[in-house]
């Protein structure tokens, strides 16, 4: 799987990122440069956290429009496989190639903590390897997740199961009190409708390793590589 | 010419405010019980050079479209500052 990992000005997970793709999973990964418009050499788009631009004006808005976005878009029309982690997400969504948007939390605070994921579907690209039902741990680390889209799209997503993450608790059920941001119908992470496109608010690439605290989002890596090995098949 | 555009960003009315129920509740604890609402939103002052005051218009338009609003979460309003004939010929004259 070989995997680029989009830096902007001010994007801080991209090391991460690469830590996990190239040294806990053994993938060939290399850093692209938000000026680079070619992503010919790429399996996987990953588009990580931080706070790109300075997060001016909106999270995610000066970004959409850097050099590299139009050959992301491009990327992702052929059926490339593109990631967005937090500020990514945020970034996709500007840059239409998610619904909706993401608020400032509920609470107006940070939130950097462990939550629990329900995994929706098991169709998209990252959660292959995955059963739907499944509850994941994963860190969060934002101030702006709180996911919206209007009443219509919403429908149309969840209809569709484009809607792949939910916060829950830790047997499963999707509460309030599990909600780390006011997101509407506690959704943390969507698809786009072909499914090689996801974007999500919690840090996979934060739980890989035992000594991070967990391994549950190296089942989100393993899906797109199994992913492509479908298509290569 | 010089043209100064004023635009107002505001979330739309559907959507939630975290920001404005935080000033709201900060107002009321200081005693201003009348406060029922806050909207926060932002204020932006993009000056730029246009042949008139139709071509700022709908230059300033595309670029809130484009850049300054999010059309998903936000509504805009833009107020254009026409230049007086005095900063005009004072621009004009270099002085």
């Amino acid at each position: 799987m070989r995997t680029g990992i989009v830096v902007f000005p001010g994007t801080w997970s991209d090391r991460d990122c690469a830590h996990a793709v190239s040294e806990v999973l053994g993938q060939p990964a290399r850093y692209v440069d938000h000026r680079e418009e070619r992503l010919d050499d790429l399996d996987l788009v990953i588009l990580p956290g931080g706070f790109s631009y300075g997060d001016y004006l909106r999270c995610g808005a000066i970004a959409r429009f850097a050099p590299v976005m139009e050959a992301v878009t491009d990327f992702a029309n052929r059926g490339g496989l593109v990631f967005g982690i937090c500020n990514g997400f945020q970034i996709l969504q500007e840059a239409r190639l998610l619904p909706g948007a993401l608020l400032r939390n509920a609470s107006c605070e940070f939130r950097c903590e462990w939550v629990n994921l329900r995994v929706e579907q098991s169709e998209s690209a990252f959660t292959l390897d995955c059963r739907p039902g499944q509850v994941l741990r994963i860190p969060i680390s934002h101030g702006e997740g709180n996911f919206f889209v209007d009443p219509q799209t919403l429908g149309a997503i969840e209809r569709n199961g484009q809607v792949v993450f939910r916060y829950c608790a830790p047997d499963g059920r999707v509460t309030a009190e599990s909600n780390p941001n006011g997101s509407l119908g506690n959704i943390a992470g969507i698809a786009n409708a072909r499914g090689n496109v996801v974007g999500l608010m919690p840090h996979p690439e934060r739980a890989c390793e035992d000594l991070l605290g967990g391994t549950d989002g190296l089942a989100l890596f393993r899906s797109a590589i199994h992913a492509l090995d479908r298509v290569a098949v | 010419m010089t043209y100064h555009a004023e635009v107002f960003v505001t979330l739309k009315p559907v959507v939630n405010d975290p920001a404005g129920l935080t000033i709201k509740g900060g107002l009321q604890a200081l005693g201003f019980d009348s406060v029922s609402d806050v909207r926060a939103g932002k204020y932006l002052v993009v000056t730029l050079d246009a042949d008139d005051e139709g071509d700022a218009r709908s230059r300033v338009e595309e670029m809130t479209r484009q850049l300054l609003a999010n059309a998903v979460i936000e509504d805009y309003r833009i107020e254009l500052k026409v230049p007086s004939p005095a900063t005009a010929a004072g621009q004009g004259g270099g002085s």
